[in-house]
């Protein structure tokens, strides 16, 4: 059995990077020219990564799906960025940003990598900072900050509702300015359909052009993959529709473990579903709840008559509603971290008060907020959020509260790496959502961004330099050799036999249906009974797909039906591997809820006796995958059951 | 609500293209634009045709990538929005609508509705960032940025780079695109430093890459799905000028 080396540093827990970067080694400028660096993925943790390689001096190729680098996911990310600078002078510091995201995540992270998170999340502001990024201020010149979930401080900086935005086009501005220096080589419009693996080493990719539908290989020393999570396997999410887990799952089936695959994020304040045409959810960002309180009605007969149409929120007195946060966490109320508001909000909607037309949607009001801080403030704060709201629903959110249900959003879990961000590939690196570290069961909101941009600028940098120094005299690798031939025959094999079905049903017909068994099985509330309904309804649904697929045109032409397909493909082999984690996770922690672990409160029940682990999965061909468990030890944090009462 | 879409088929760059015309039926009013267009594909595919291929990912309006001309203006009849966020309730039931790619030199056509527009990308290599390398910047709290030019700059920065104003220019050019950044950089004192390098180079980058002159017809403003202002032209010209008049010196 391989055993998992976390390579975590000697020392003090507030040394332990530092202790790292003065013992790893480097490599010279001349040799620095000489060695190849292949980053997949343009979101804020790949071009960030593949901006700094450059700056060193590397040989980068980067590459992206997207028409454009600057078009990659992140650049949705709404509400803000974490980071410990205590500008608010509340009482912030790196350890209080350290003990919260560990509690946030429910004691199901690494110590060391967190902790290294909190320290980076300083320079982060910096470096955006200094790239142009406008951030809001206050009058007197300095910059800004609002509070998010699971804090009781304002550590978070934030661009309207748009800072994913300007926090990516940062960093692409920072690889465009390495692209225009000759440093970086960019590929847009290519997918990345397998990793090419030589003497046990990740060594290249097979990427598939997706203007000609060619097949081409590329080959470096090292491979950096920041290909972000797998949120779409629920079909419908708050992820980008291109959004996929092809090169993580590809990674896995070469040898890369995949950690923790169960623990996925429901997202409390999407736009909630309103038909089944509909082809995403909209997030409401995590700011809201800075003003914005949510309730339903108290009573029953309330809830009815405003699915009905008989009855409108603003009818209700106070008296009549149920600010139900509030009242079960009154220390953190509405800012309770993202799996209790909306494990809450599933609560109330079951027991039969929810509203909106279906029953599913609580709502999010503004009206004290709008009293207290007047319309103005709240349209400089959240304008855009508002606007986008009202186009999509056709309701002014200024009048009526907002209706809002939980949505899925982040994956927590993602290909196990150690302290170096390396996965069990050697050579292969992992970063921002596609890894698993860091965020344990549950992320605390304006963490992502936080993580992505100190994997991409201030870790990776340091680390794949340390793996890069013992290969200064590895030559080049052609893409002639025989390992680059084969993995690309596979590719196109697969690709043919995909476009040969030509079965009854659409890729879209198969990726619902194993949506719909995802929400309802893999969903926000899980147990055995489902979970185990759920592996057997997904492996008679991938068999239906490999036989009934039906996908037109060429595979030498622009397709987004064959991209489509061999996205669904690996997400009816992952689906199975996310419902097996969730059933041998025998716990409640974070996103990953088991009915049968929880108090009679409904809060949710850990077993740190049991479960104090880190589940990584081993492919293993033609056979079940194998578990193998990394024990998370906490010796700079006591673990508690987490309260936020 | 049913509609009769004409919509511009392109097997490749160098083919011909043909409108070609499509019925759906029974579309939501609460359904956006490109979902209208994942039903027709969805018929097409049940029909062994071809499906419409068009430029889609985030559908929550900030990617940028979605770039339809709809009823010949870009992004369709809504105000500030991009196509995945333009709503059926605003058609009439039983309409005709014309889908078209962007039409512009500078962003030939791959397929369908598909255009490239890497040459925005390339307007950027040429100079739209800060040169400051990771690990050299200095507490972000050391230079107060007032929060009008904070505001200002936030402004422009929220370009999303989908190209609706060069679709929408008679002239085809990318001004508002390129004032939006250069604007952005020259009002922060972080981006003041290169201003007229970068003024220099993006301009004489979109002149290279075949986007046409700007004319004031406003027209980008008017499409631009983030509002960006025409007055970013203005600024962009001051520094054009500005460092014109320096390089000259």
């Amino acid at each position: 059995m391989t055993k998992l080396e976390s390579k975590i540093p000697e020392g003090p827990i507030a040394e332990k990077w530092k202790n790292y970067r003065d013992k790893q080694g480097l490599v010279n400028p001349t040799n620095k020219r000489k060695l190849d660096i292949i980053v997949v993925g343009t979101g804020l943790a790949g071009a960030s990564a593949a901006a700094s390689f450059g700056e060193l001096g590397f040989n980068v190729k980067v590459f992206c799906i997207q028409d454009s680098p600057r078009r990659a996911h992140s650049i949705a990310a709404q509400g803000g960025i974490n980071a410990a600078k205590n500008y608010q002078n509340d009482g912030d510091s790196v350890y209080r940003l350290f003990y919260d995201t560990v509690k946030g995540g429910d004691y199901r992270a690494r110590e060391a990598n967190v902790y290294r998170l909190a320290e980076l999340s300083t320079e982060i502001i910096d470096q955006a900072v200094a790239q142009g990024v406008p951030f809001a201020r206050e009058y007197g010149g300095t910059l800004d900050n609002r509070s998010f979930g699971g804090a009781l401080v304002s550590r978070t900086f934030y661009a309207k509702g748009q800072t994913g935005q300007q926090l990516l086009l940062g960093a692409y501005g920072a690889l465009s300015k390495e692209i225009n220096r000759g440093s970086v080589e960019m590929y847009s419009r290519r997918e990345m359909l397998d990793l090419v693996m030589v003497d046990g080493s990740a060594r290249g990719v097979i990427m598939r052009n997706l203007v000609t539908g060619e097949l081409e290989r590329y080959s470096a020393h090292t491979v950096v993959m920041a290909t972000g999570g797998y949120g779409n396997a629920y079909f419908l999410s708050t992820n980008a529709m291109n959004s996929n887990a092809t090169a993580a799952w590809k990674a896995y089936k070469k040898g890369a473990f995949f950690a923790n695959p169960s623990y996925t994020q429901i997202h409390p304040t999407c736009i909630p579903v309103h038909g089944d045409y509909q082809s995403k959810l909209t997030l409401m960002s995590e700011s809201l709840r800075n003003d914005g309180r949510i309730w339903v009605p108290k009573k029953k007969e309330d809830a009815e008559k405003i699915r009905k149409g008989e009855k409108k929120p603003t009818d209700l007195s106070e008296e009549e509603r149920d600010y139900y946060l509030e009242r079960r966490y009154p220390a953190f109320g509405n800012l309770v971290p993202r799996d209790v508001a909306s494990r809450a909000a599933k609560e109330r909607c079951d027991a039969g008060y929810g509203v909106g037309p279906t029953g599913l949607a609580v709502y999010l009001d503004f009206k004290d907020a709008i009293e207290r801080l007047g319309r103005d403030a709240i349209e400089t704060r959240y304008g855009n959020l508002f606007q986008m709201y009202k186009k999509i629903v056709d309701d002014d959110p200024y009048e009526t509260p907002m209706m809002i249900y939980p949505a899925v959003h982040y994956t927590m879990g993602g290909l196990w790496v150690d302290y170096e961000l390396q996965s069990t590939i050697p050579g292969l690196f992992v970063a921002g959502e596609a890894n698993f570290s860091d965020h344990g069961a549950n992320r605390l909101g304006a963490s992502a961004l936080m993580q992505g941009l100190a994997d991409g600028y201030f870790v990776l940098p340091y680390t794949v330099q340390n793996f890069l120094a013992d290969k200064i005299n590895e030559p080049r690798l052609s893409t002639d050799a025989p390992e680059f031939e084969q993995t690309e025959k596979g590719v196109r094999e697969r690709l043919e036999k995909l476009i040969n079905i030509q079965g009854e049903h659409s890729v879209d017909h198969f990726h619902k249906r194993l949506g719909k068994i995802m929400w309802d099985y893999v969903g926000m509330s899980r147990n055995k009974e489902n979970l185990e309904e759920a592996i057997s309804m997904i492996r008679d649904l991938r068999e239906e797909f490999w036989k009934d697929v039906r996908i037109p045109g060429d595979i030498h032409d622009v397709n987004s039906e064959l991209e489509k397909a061999g996205r669904v493909a690996d997400f009816l082999e992952l689906g199975e591997l996310m419902a097996k984690d969730a059933l041998e996770r025998e716990e409640s922690s974070g996103g990953h809820f088991r009915e049968e672990y929880q108090t009679p409160e409904g809060e949710a029940v850990r077993d740190d006796e049991n479960y104090m682990h880190v589940s990584a999965w081993e492919y293993k061909e033609g056979e079940q995958p194998q578990m193998h468990k990394e024990h998370l030890e906490y010796k700079d944090i006591e673990v508690k059951t987490r309260s936020y009462k | 609500m049913n509609f009769t879409l004409k919509i511009w088929r392109q097997d490749g760059p160098k083919d011909k293209g043909r409108f070609e015309k499509y019925k759906v039926s029974d579309i939501s009013a609460d359904a956006s634009f490109l979902e209208m267009l994942d039903i027709l594909n969805e018929q097409l595919v049940d029909k062994f045709q071809t499906p419409v291929e068009f430029d889609h990912d985030c559908r929550e309006g900030i990617c940028g990538t979605c770039s339809l001309y709809i009823n010949g203006r870009p992004h369709g009849p809504d105000e500030a929005v991009t196509a995945c966020q333009l709503h059926m309730r605003h058609f009439k039931d039983g309409e005709t609508i014309t889908v078209e790619p962007w039409r512009a030199t500078a962003f030939p056509v791959i397929k369908d509705l598909m255009v490239d527009r890497s040459a925005f990308d390339k307007i950027i290599q040429a100079g739209g960032y800060v040169s400051v390398n990771t690990g050299s910047a200095p507490d972000a709290n050391s230079i107060p940025v007032t929060k009008k030019d904070a505001d200002l700059a936030f402004e422009g920065a929220a370009c999303i780079g989908c190209g609706a104003c060069v679709a929408a220019c008679k002239n085809a050019s990318a001004s508002l695109f390129v004032a939006a950044k250069i604007s952005q950089m020259a009002l922060l004192p972080q981006g003041k430093v290169e201003a007229k390098e970068r003024a220099e180079a993006m301009i004489a980058k979109m002149d290279e890459l075949g986007f046409g002159n700007c004319s004031n017809t406003y027209a980008c403003e008017a499409e631009c799905p983030k509002e960006i202002s025409v007055s970013h032209i203005a600024r962009m010209n001051r520094e054009f000028l500005n460092a014109k008049k320096d390089s000259e010196k």
